[in-house]
């Protein structure tokens, strides 16, 4: 086997790897696509949100400490004590809960029949808003995530295909992790969807309102309920990331990165976002190594993936995967 | 009088049992608008209640009032001897009240089963992870409610399109598609506004063939919305007319048919 074959091939599996992290943040998005017809342009932020908020219990920080020294002098940062990881994530979970509640109690619920542009338009707001809170509440300091995610280089994938083609394969621990943090969770997610009581009430109430109200579904639930479940997809990949690159604002930018997945997949489709994510990984990888590096001076996976999407866009508008528009006139 | 307590049997045999519904003095406002004023009347378990009236008399708003999409200002309903404080929507669903709209509501998206499916929701009690890996107690009731969604397809001669998306479906088939999902809920009362609306004269024929054959076969109490008079004379057992808000008529279709007031609003007189 030629180098270049073999290097590609690196490159391709780690390009699966990348996809798959893109496809998690991809998921949350078609969550609340799917079962609200709003495009949560907040989903990013979520992840950062939930990433500080987990940083932020697991070290005992005090919440809003800034605020509270400023306004009454104290000199307060830490309760002084760590809380376990497990109890932290669920603690975590319960904050993004009690979050989903309040974002559709005071926004989402008085919005409801309006155009999606003002919804999108909400969601907006919503981020901007998240964002500040988060940092008010937890600090804006870069800070290190640390849930015992294992982390660098797999040395049986390395030496073993260092027996093979005498070059040991670079493989990230993390990204393994993060692929069957994601085959679990997408199957779960699909099972949910799909099989239960609450799933159908979901897509129900995605479907048309008066409807669901009809046949005895509650819709302030089935929202409160979405909204949750993007929150804690917004927790694991805020943990994955966090853990990866560290907790920092431009965590919330990953949520750009969705975009072109979703424009691939399908803004309705849970497998779509994971197809969807992994083409892009896959596809952006390749073609900077193959194209890009060697043939248009680098750096094109920037826009590589904002190309694929646009070319999608013009041929098969609904995705990959994708309900089909259809109405009868 | 009849007491609300007795049943009596029909002249073709059927069992007309006690009073399940009592709207009382009900009255509806929207702002300086009076949509519905002082009414009062009953639904029977097991009959055919029609309630008609010519455009804008307030008949869907009524409708509205019974299933809790409105709450009147005034006046109370009774259900099944309660009184009913005032409800959400989706509230009335879970007590067993099932209805349909004039201008079709159904998940388009969905296929004709999963449409039909979502009426059995009220009916879906196993946990949540049993559900999910479709075992245990989630598969005997999904399997049993399976069986009253096939019944009801049957029933209504939908087989053919059981897994097409319902955006598909012509407008006559959309409406029995809505009826079935209302009949999968198995309800103490099934509300249903105008269902033969925008429909031929063969279509018509049918709709009323299966109203009938539903109350016959099933025994669904059934409160309907018609404009059509000479369906809701054959159909029903009895008949509350109303015009501009008000009740004017009450009774059995001959009864209503030689009330002067209901001429008069249907013939048109002048109004002073």
């Amino acid at each position: 086997m030629s180098d270049t074959m073999i290097f590609a091939m690196e490159v391709f599996l780690n390009g699966l790897m990348a996809g798959v992290l893109y496809a998690l943040v991809a998921l949350g998005f078609v969550l609340i696509y799917k079962a609200s017809g709003i495009f949560n342009y907040a989903q990013g932020v979520m992840a950062l949100f939930a990433a500080l908020t987990l940083v932020g219990i697991m070290e005992g920080q005090v919440p809003f400490a800034h605020l509270i020294n400023a306004t009454i002098g104290t000199e307060i940062h830490h309760f002084g004590w760590h809380v376990p990881v497990l109890l932290a994530i669920v603690l975590t979970m319960v904050v993004m809960i009690a979050l989903a509640w309040l974002v559709n109690h005071f926004v989402f619920r008085h919005l409801v029949n309006q155009e999606p542009i003002i919804l999108f338009m909400a969601t907006i707001g919503f981020a901007y808003f998240l964002e500040g809170v988060g940092d008010v509440m937890w600090g804006s300091d870069i800070k290190k995530l640390d849930v015992g995610l294992p982390q660098g280089i797999n040395t049986a994938i390395d030496e073993y295909t260092y027996g093979i083609v005498n070059y040991g394969f670079f493989i990230d621990n993390l990204d393994l992790v993060a692929t069957v943090i994601a085959a679990v969770l997408v199957i779960a997610l699909v099972a949910f969807a799909q099989y239960t009581k609450q799933g159908r009430a979901m897509r129900a109430v995605a479907d048309d309102h008066q409807a669901a109200l009809s046949v005895g579904i509650s819709l302030n639930w089935i929202w409160v309920m979405v909204w949750s479940l993007a929150g804690f997809v917004a927790l694991v990949a805020g943990i994955v990331w966090g853990t990866k690159s560290g907790v920092q604002f431009s965590l919330s930018l990953i949520a750009l990165k969705a975009l072109p997945v979703l424009m691939l997949g399908g803004f309705t489709s849970i497998p779509g976002a994971i197809v969807g994510g992994l083409v892009i990984g896959v596809g952006e990888k390749l073609f900077e190594f193959l194209i890009g590096a060697p043939f248009l001076g680098g750096a094109t996976e920037n826009w590589f993936a904002y190309m694929l999407a646009l070319i999608f866009l013009v041929f098969r508008p609904q995705g990959l995967f994708g309900e089909k528009i259809i109405d009868r006139v | 009088m009849l007491d609300s307590a007795e049943s009596y049997t029909t002249e073709d045999g059927r069992t007309i049992g006690p009073v399940v519904m009592e709207m009382k003095n009900i009255t509806l406002r929207f702002g300086g608008v009076v949509a519905i004023q002082d009414i009062s009347f009953d639904i029977r378990e097991g009959e055919i209640r029609a309630i008609i009236g010519p455009n804008g008399a307030g008949k869907s708003s009524m409708l509205n009032v019974i299933s809790g999409f409105y709450n009147p200002q005034e006046g109370d309903v009774f259900y099944k001897g309660k009184k009913r404080p005032p409800m959400k929507p989706y509230q009335v669903a879970r007590q067993g009240i099932a209805r349909t709209f004039q201008n079709i509501a159904l998940f388009e998206g969905m296929s004709v089963l999963d449409n039909v499916m979502t009426g059995r929701i009220r009916q879906m009690n196993a946990s949540l992870f049993a559900q999910s890996i479709w075992k245990c107690e989630a598969e005997r009731e999904e399997v049993a409610n399976r069986e009253v969604v096939e019944k009801v397809i049957d029933f209504l001669e939908i087989q053919h399109i059981r897994k097409t998306p319902v955006g598909r479906l012509p407008y006559g088939l959309k409406k029995r598609v809505e009826l079935a999902r209302a009949l999968a809920a198995e309800p103490s009362i099934l509300l249903l506004d105008e269902p033969m609306a925008g429909m031929n004269v063969e279509e018509k024929e049918d709709m009323s063939r299966f109203i009938l054959d539903m109350n016959d076969e099933f025994g669904t109490t059934i409160a309907l919305i018609e404009h059509d008079m000479g369906v809701v004379m054959d159909l029903s057992d009895r008949v509350v007319v109303m015009d501009y808000g008000k009740k004017i008529g009450d009774g059995t279709p001959d009864e209503v048919r030689n009330n002067q007031a209901v001429i008069d609003a249907y013939l048109g007189v002048a109004h002073d």
